[in-house]
């Protein structure tokens, strides 16, 4: 089968990934897939405010993602958050959080910023793989990184990182994956259309894979920034 | 904490010094501006760059119907959201008073300017014409965000080409760009310039920013004459003061101008 875009079935969009793009956020990173090109930005751990959500056993992940309203496939996106946004800041809160040991802040906020410059799907895996860079970046402890993708489903073939024509108008059965590339567990999970349980695990076999490339981008934009001393 | 670095800033401009080594009427480095960093879905974008100060511009077309009061002219529009992205300052929430500030300030100079001949944004006189809205977002805040703005603005209207329209079905496809760019008539610009104890200057840090006793923004067009003004800050400023702030804003204008 011939993908849209000339792709091989296993094939991801070609990826960039830069750290310390923000200098004032204490971690920072951009994540670009395909034309899917996300920034984030990490305070913290930084008290938390309202004084009344402190929790003096666990610190908080707080995860804001948003769209800028030139970056959708259509009309203009209105700004300010939406009930999608707020599910997806949700779901990337938790995609994270098995990475970091919270324990260590006490009545404190992790915060990271995600912003979608423009957009042609995955862009809450984007976001996600930009956000553990960024956490990295800040030097928070981490158990692992967190790389993040959509499969789907597509004329009865699994296809890796879909983009905007296949999950809007091809009709993909969109999965958003993602997993800690050491121990191969998944801590983002969403399905979208129909798929048998054998082809589903199909499907995350070949997730986990491409993840395995991603973390490899990742990993290698994260060592960069300390290579390149003229940089700072 | 502020009063210290207040006090640090106003002993260094007595020597005509800056924190970052600057002279006071000197912008930082690099100041660039780039094209298309959001092609595919915006109609026009740019990234401004000032020194480590770093913005986004993207411009969106929609129809609609015009207003009232201007049947045969489109409209811009231009709405700031500072991203707590940029600045561990901003929070989440509606717009504060200060992206208020920011938007409509950058607006009144595009507007009042003429920068975009809103005739030509007439698709049918009395009921459809264009909106043009320009989104602006700071990456990096690190000062200055004004005169980023404004550069950012113009550039990604520079930088915009109309969607297709198709008049029978009234949609617009804005997977199809046209060749057409926007009626860009004129370039008005803002520069924004600062006195802190009695010194003007150009281009202020964050903290220069909180020290301000007065600012003025100047928006200027290519032939020098003045299109916009915003004064801030909670201090007065005198006649020769404002006279001289002009120059200054003129002089400015010009050299960013060359950036586009």
């Amino acid at each position: 089968m011939k993908r849209n875009d000339g792709r091989a079935p296993e094939e991801l969009r070609k990826m960039e990934a830069k750290t310390g793009i923000i200098k004032r956020a204490d971690g920072s990173a951009m994540f670009r897939i395909g034309e899917t090109i996300a920034y984030a930005a990490v305070y913290g751990p930084r008290e938390l405010h309202p004084k009344f959500m402190q929790n003096p056993e666990k610190g908080l992940l707080r995860c804001n993602y948003n769209m800028m309203a030139f970056s959708g496939s259509g009309d203009r996106v209105r700004p300010s958050a939406n009930r999608r946004s707020r599910e997806i800041s949700m779901v990337i809160e938790k995609a994270l959080e098995p990475v970091l040991d919270l324990t260590a802040y006490p009545n404190a906020v992790i915060d990271i910023f995600i912003e979608l410059v423009q957009t042609d799907a995955g862009t809450r895996c984007a976001g996600i793989c930009a956000a553990a860079m960024a956490l990295a970046d800040a030097g928070i402890p981490m158990k692992d990184l967190v790389s993040a993708l959509s499969v789907g489903y597509l004329r009865n073939e699994i296809v890796v990182d879909i983009n905007g024509e296949e999950d809007m108008n091809e009709g993909a059965t969109d999965i958003a994956f993602a997993c800690l590339p050491i121990t191969g567990e998944v801590s983002l999970l969403q399905v979208d259309g129909e798929i048998k349980k054998d082809v589903l695990l199909k499907a995350l076999d070949k997730a986990k894979e491409a993840a395995m490339k991603i973390a490899e981008v990742q990993r290698k934009a994260l060592k960069e920034r300390y290579h390149d001393k003229h940089d700072a | 904490m502020t009063s210290m670095m207040h006090d640090h800033i106003t002993a260094l401009l007595q020597k005509e010094m800056r924190e970052d080594g600057r002279k006071p009427l000197e912008y930082r480095k690099p100041i660039k501006v780039e094209y298309d960093i959001s092609p595919k879905s915006a109609e026009g974008s740019a990234r401004v760059t000032i020194g480590e100060t770093i913005v986004v511009a993207g411009v969106k077309l929609e129809v609609g119907a015009p207003f009232p009061d201007s049947q045969d002219e489109g409209n811009i529009m231009v709405n700031v959201e500072l991203t707590p992205l940029s600045n561990p300052e901003y929070e989440l929430g509606p717009p504060s008073v200060v992206a208020i500030e920011y938007a409509r300030v950058v607006d009144r100079a595009l507007r009042e300017g003429h920068a975009l001949d809103t005739k030509k944004l007439c698709i049918k006189e009395g009921e459809k014409v264009w909106t043009v809205i320009v989104d602006l977002y700071p990456i990096n805040d690190a000062g200055n965000l004004f005169d980023a703005f404004s550069l950012a603005a113009l550039a990604a209207l520079k930088n915009a080409n109309f969607p297709t329209f198709d008049k029978k079905t009234e949609k617009i496809d804005y997977k199809k760009k046209t060749k057409t760019p926007l009626p860009l008539d004129k370039s008005p610009l803002e520069v924004t310039v600062i006195k802190i104890n009695g010194t003007l200057m150009v281009d202020p840090t964050i903290e220069e920013w909180k020290s301000v006793d007065a600012r003025l923004t100047v928006g200027v067009l290519e032939n020098g004459v003045i299109c916009a003004m915003q004064k801030g800050g909670p201090k007065a400023l005198t006649m020769e003061d404002i006279s001289k702030m002009v120059d200054i804003a003129v002089e400015h204008t010009a050299k960013l101008r060359k950036l586009l």
